[in-house]
């Protein structure tokens, strides 16, 4: 009874996250090596890597692929920055900062879709938009900024969602650090600078390793963003890896070159997946 | 603290900067909700309005055009189904793995980590046919089997590090005592575990509300959910921003509320604890 209960209370989450993991991979790996178009269900039989070279061959992938990785590391490039900034400045006390915490994390609480949409209309929109009202006020010519910059638009868009989220955990981290050892510091005569340099920033970088490893599981695969914003264009300027694989398969309807584009995209959250492990497994062992 | 009480002038330009840039951050949110207020003149009105009459006709015409409610309830029952189910799924595991230390715990909770890494698009096309085949294709309950499977991962790990926090002690002597699974289960382990259950459930609700890629890709009229609806505002017919930031605002707003009382959650179950 004693061993078999807890397995009993195990089995239903294992299993069934057991078979989310496995079904899918196993079709794909299934689906990328035959032929599997949507709309002529006739067509089949085994056809090698042919999918892998279509998706790699085609023009769409290099400018994906480097998307993917500008998207990546702008977005990540600016929440760590800014972010650690924006901890360290709201870290002290002062007038209204509960109600300055709570406004900054708001926009990682809002639906992509929403974030989006907000941007691509009332921001960015080149006539009517906020931005375009304040290069008016500054006597510049607006920005259209979803045509002439489609990839620096998406990258605004999602770092803005995805700082309140680094700021959070910069700030959650903060607040663990030793205050006597702060006060100590502060006695010998260290000014802010060496306490930042010798004491903030070595206590922060454990959570700006996870951070950049969480973002780059999630970013990697940007999805809503693109599609409610440029629909992935003009051309394949915002298009990144996710969005391409969408469109080979719900689009093109091609699901064998998607499922190759899928498995790529899978080996790629794997590199970051790894390392990420390695650092939450340490800290079970705690 | 301890620079700021030698030096005022520091913490009144901590102050000013922190604010100024708090308020050029949360602008485009708070630009969303006054936009939701005013007619659609005012929203694309030149200088921008800061002040105005505010109405309410927004949100009567979007629930009348695109049948906002019939969304909101699509959000509702499958973030909430999603997250009951979850819960039910994810308790007894993380119950067993911390009562029940195996050889093979550590190894399975690290597994079950890693399912949650896989990018939601590697799975799209074989998702896509199996929804289609059992008719699962834009229903509510193909969108909650997703939903529940994607926030498992998370749901056991958050519960196993409350469960954790529990002397085993406790349960020995209500076994001791004689309490059945049953009864340890109700008398014993769930008041103790309220808040890990509440804050796990809140964390969850968050995620599948704001879910947009397996909402986008496999629901639309009947089981759409309000990231869809939101999306179908894409495109650039006619001008109806005031529209847009009501539909939004009554999609964002119960959730933002209760994302502000999630935070600590959300660290923790984002980093699967290993930031606190």
């Amino acid at each position: 009874m004693n061993r078999l209960l807890p397995r009993a209370l195990m089995a239903p989450a294992v299993i069934s996250l057991f078979l989310w993991m496995i079904v899918p991979l196993v079709m794909t790996i299934y689906f990328s090596v035959i032929r599997f178009n949507l709309l002529s269900p006739e067509k089949t039989g085994f056809i090698g890597l042919e999918n892998y070279a279509y998706f790699v061959s085609d023009p769409s992938f290099g400018t994906a692929v480097m998307n993917t990785l500008l998207l990546l590391g702008s977005v990540i490039l600016i929440t760590v920055v800014v972010g650690t900034l924006l901890a360290l400045l709201i870290d002290a006390p002062f007038p209204g900062r509960g109600l300055v915490r709570i406004l900054l994390i708001s926009p990682f609480f809002v639906m992509p879709t929403v974030n989006a949409l907000l941007w691509k209309h009332m921001m960015m929109n080149p006539i009517y938009g906020v931005l375009a009202q304040v290069w008016h006020f500054f006597g510049a010519t607006p920005v259209d900024w979803l045509t002439d910059f489609p990839l620096l638009s998406v990258i605004i868009i999602v770092a803005w969602q995805w700082l309140p989220f680094a700021t959070l955990i910069f700030i959650t981290s903060l607040q663990s650090m030793n205050r006597e050892q702060l006060e100590a510091s502060r006695m010998d005569g260290a000014n802010y600078l060496q306490q930042l340099r010798y004491l903030y920033l070595p206590h922060l970088a454990r959570s700006v390793a996870i951070v950049v490893m969480i973002e780059m599981i999630f970013l990697l695969s940007v999805f809503a963003e693109i599609y409610t914003t440029t629909g992935g264009g003009p051309g394949d300027a915002s298009t990144n890896v996710a969005f391409l694989i969408f469109k080979q398969a719900l689009l093109n309807f091609d699901a064998g070159v998607a499922s190759a584009g899928a498995l790529f995209a899978v080996v790629l959250a794997n590199i970051a997946a790894v390392f990420l492990i390695r650092i939450v497994g340490k800290n079970l062992d705690k | 603290m301890n620079t700021s009480k030698p030096f005022p002038w520091l913490l009144a330009l901590r102050t000013v900067v922190a604010w100024l840039v708090t308020l050029i951050l949360f602008f485009p949110l708070g630009w969303l909700v006054l936009t939701a207020f005013k007619t659609e003149l005012q929203a694309i009105s030149v200088p921008p309005l800061l002040l105005f009459t505010p109405t309410l006709e927004n949100f009567t015409i979007v629930q009348e055009r695109s049948d906002y409610l019939l969304y909101a309830q699509n959000s509702l029952i499958t973030s909430v189904v999603s997250t009951v189910l979850g819960l039910a799924l994810a308790f007894p595991a993380a119950y067993a793995m911390v009562f029940f230390k195996g050889k093979y715990t550590k190894d399975i909770l690290m597994w079950m980590l890693s399912t949650k890494m896989m990018p939601a698009v590697g799975a799209l096309v074989p998702v896509y046919v199996m929804a289609q085949t059992s008719g699962l294709l834009d229903t509510r309950t193909g969108l909650i089997i997703l939903f529940t499977l994607s926030n498992l991962p998370i749901m056991v790990w958050m519960l196993y590090s409350y469960l954790k926090e529990i002397p085993a002690e406790i349960l020995e002597a209500s076994r001791m005592d004689g309490a059945g699974l049953w009864q340890e289960f109700r008398y014993v382990l769930l008041p103790l575990t309220m808040g890990g259950l509440a804050s796990t459930g809140l964390l969850t609700l968050v995620l599948s509300w704001n879910e947009a890629f397996w909402s986008l890709n496999l629901s639309a009229a009947n089981s759409g959910t309000l990231a869809t609806l939101i999306a179908s505002y894409s495109s650039p017919e006619g001008l109806f921003w005031a529209k847009l930031s009501a539909a939004s605002f009554m999609a964002i707003a119960p959730i933002v509320v209760f994302g502000w009382f999630s935070q600590k959650q959300l660290v923790q179950g984002l980093t699967f604890g290993a930031v606190k």
